[in-house]
């Protein structure tokens, strides 16, 4: 059996494939060119091949979204990379009151089709400026929409979704995933299944081999996959505890209705997230879940974030502050009784 | 090259070329299209200043007396595939590239046939290759990013990007710098300094000065200190010419004058230092040099306002279709 694709081959590949396919296409970032290609390698082989549109930058996260939006706004369709998500904060600007809103402030819809992607989240041990995740803090902007890389997503899709949408989007990639394989065929492992659902956020659904109703339907934005279905097989096979991961490709705009069927199934929802908890993605949908399905849920939306705190460099400490497979497992099982 | 024969867009580059003079010296006769685009840009700041004061008009504005002749000089040397990006001081370097009163009033007004269905207001218009957004220095990144596509896709364009001497405190600002010299983009920097950034005098937020900061980025530099659109566009017509077949960045400094208030009825100014700008205007300064022809042109501009100011006026709000 061929060993599968890792998930940091797949998105080089699919910026390949937008450059290959797409001439108004740029990658502009920090130390991206080759023979570097960028700190986690995503745009390896990009400036050899397209030299003219795989744009090095200073080191100037404020400068190049806004590049990115001004060649947006001529018609092209650039992809950004924040070397670290966290530097977003210094492009928050330029997404906020110049990319987004220039879709609607004038009166008439204008085409921003441009992607930023960040490397996101923990458990690497780079310590509190670069292990966010800050998905929390771009939530809600009109017209900006926030995806998230997973192993069921092929990013060549996820490219083609967010940039045929005409406006701005980000995209947030846990950096532990660059590692990992990408599943195909409908496959998981020995016990899980998956399927990718046709709803606007293009959901994937992972379920037990032979289940019915699951106890627990648990929704996650891809960075947490592995988690997730290390705290399901451990719940199912010690405790048979069912449960079903639903992971969306498009975070934010978010709505539950098109998925009610399939999370009304189970009377006991959680959601997990790796944002430091309070004002999170999490809660937008919990609320939205209380409102369809209050009176048929067994307790309210199980909420699971990371601490509130910052995140450490040690590893004991990071560990402790960020949500792992223990706790949540721990958590659905507390709150299974 | 795209732009071999560019149309000129704000006037004539022909008339007759005085020498070379400081901020003081007597206005060159203009042809009557560019009296008439200076007196239009005049009046219509006065009419929404008037506006304001008698409680018409929603929000706030920016005027820029005292600073039209800057886009009716620059844009005779622009071509209409050039980007211009404008700022929050902006109803000048609308009116000289379209000539649109009735648009922009309707626009600030939010009435029926406003530019952007009134949506953007004062500061926030865009039309064809003509944009403006609020927030001081933001635009410099884009308009880079907008000379990097033209520098591509259409060579012999330019992005014009204008902005204060007090946007200068912003980081934006040499960011986009940086990027432009490193990568030879053609943008061009129209810095209007008009020695104050809403109450602070230029001396009291600059360390240094533009010149110094533009060359060391290695970026060439011009200071225009004529207010004499015939002179404005002699000193500056190789320049942009220049930047046009070889591209890379240029930094034109405009020593200027507010005439008016920051916004509406703020002005912090002692009275000498408003004074001083007054005595600079080019309004009066032209009309004592060419009583004659300016005295028809201002009284032919104020009755077109003045219309303008009815016509807009009676006409019902915008709609915007959201989507
Ligand atoms: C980022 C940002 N900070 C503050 C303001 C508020 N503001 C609007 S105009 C202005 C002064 C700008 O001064 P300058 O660049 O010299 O332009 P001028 O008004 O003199 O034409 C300020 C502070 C703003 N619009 N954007
Ligand atoms: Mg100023």
């Amino acid at each position: 059996m061929t060993r599968p694709e890792r998930v940091i081959g797949n998105l080089n590949r699919a910026l390949h494939k937008l450059l290959d396919d797409d001439p108004r296409a740029y990658v502009v970032g920090e130390d991206i060119a080759d023979p570097y290609g960028g700190a986690f390698k995503a745009t390896r082989g990009l400036s050899d091949r397209h030299p003219e549109r795989v744009i090095s930058s200073p080191i100037s996260e404020g400068g190049i979204v806004g590049v990115a939006a001004g060649l947006a706004l001529t018609g092209n369709h650039p992809v950004v990379e924040m070397m670290f998500s966290d530097f977003a904060a210094l492009a928050f600007d330029q997404l906020l009151n110049f990319a987004s809103k220039s879709v609607s402030m004038y009166g008439r819809t204008v085409a921003m089709g441009m992607v930023v992607r960040c490397p996101t989240g923990g458990n690497r041990g780079y310590g509190p400026t670069h292990s966010q995740s800050l998905q929390k803090h771009f939530i809600g902007i009109p017209a900006l929409s926030l995806h998230e890389m997973s192993p069921f997503h092929d990013n060549a899709d996820v490219l083609t979704a967010m940039l045929s949408r005409e406006q701005p989007c980000m995209l947030f990639e846990d950096k532990t995933l660059y590692t990992r394989g990408m599943h195909q065929g409908g496959v998981v492992d020995d016990l899980f299944r998956y399927e990718l659902l046709d709803d606007p956020s293009r959901t994937a659904r992972v379920f037990p081999v032979d289940c019915g109703d699951p106890d627990w339907i648990i929704l996650a934005p891809g960075g947490l996959t592995e988690r997730a279905v290390a705290a399901m097989r451990t719940l199912l096979l010690e405790e048979e505890v069912t449960c079903e991961l639903l992971v969306p490709s498009r975070l934010y705009p978010f709505t539950v209705e098109p998925l009610l069927e399939t999370v009304s199934r189970a009377r006991r929802i959680c959601v997990a997230e790796d944002s430091a908890a309070d004002g999170t993605w999490g809660e937008m949908l919990a609320q939205q879940l209380h409102q369809h399905l209050w009176r048929r849920l067994a307790r309210p939306v199980l909420l699971l974030s990371a601490q509130p705190s910052v995140i450490p460099t040690a590893a004991h400490l990071e560990h402790a502050v960020l949500l792992q497979a223990t706790a949540l497992r721990r958590a659905l099982t507390e709150a299974s009784q | 090259m795209a732009s071999a024969a560019p149309h000129l867009i704000g006037g004539t580059t022909t008339a007759t070329v005085p020498p070379a003079r400081t901020g003081a010296e007597p206005l060159s006769l203009l042809p009557a299209e560019d009296l008439d685009t200076l007196l239009m840009i005049r009046h219509f700041e006065l009419a929404v200043l008037e506006l304001f004061s008698q409680g018409l008009l929603h929000g706030t504005t920016h005027t820029c007396l005292g600073q039209e002749y800057i886009p009716v000089a620059l844009y005779a040397l622009l071509d209409e595939g050039d980007y211009i990006f404008s700022n929050h001081r902006g109803h000048g370097h609308y009116l000289a590239r379209f000539r649109d009163p009735h648009g922009l009033l309707a626009e600030i007004m939010g009435r029926e046939g406003a530019v952007c269905h009134g949506v953007g207001g004062s500061q926030h218009i865009y039309r064809d290759r003509y944009l403006s957004t609020g927030v001081q220095g933001e635009s410099l990144p884009v308009a880079a990013g907008v000379a990097l596509h033209l520098r591509r896709a259409e060579p012999g364009r330019i992005a014009v990007v204008h902005i204060g001497d007090g946007t200068w405190g912003e980081g934006a600002v040499y960011e986009a710098l940086n990027m432009a010299q490193l990568w030879r983009l053609p943008l061009l920097v129209v810095v209007e300094n008009n020695k104050i950034a809403q109450s602070t005098p230029t001396e009291r937020q600059m360390a240094g000065t533009i010149q110094a900061r533009a060359a060391a980025f290695g970026i060439r530099y011009h200071h225009v200190t004529s207010h004499d659109v015939v002179q404005v566009r002699r000193e500056l017509s190789d320049a942009i010419a220049d930047i046009r077949t070889r591209p890379q960045p240029l930094v034109v400094e405009f020593s200027t004058h507010r005439v008016g208030p920051h916004s509406k009825g703020d002005d912090s100014r002692p009275a000498e230092v408003v004074r001083h700008a007054a005595a600079r205007d080019w309004y009066h300064r032209y009309g004592e040099r060419h009583p004659e022809q300016f005295a028809v042109a201002d009284r032919n501009q104020r009755l077109a306002m003045a219309e303008v100011v009815r016509e807009v006026q009676a006409r019902p709000a915008s709609r915007w279709e959201h989507s």
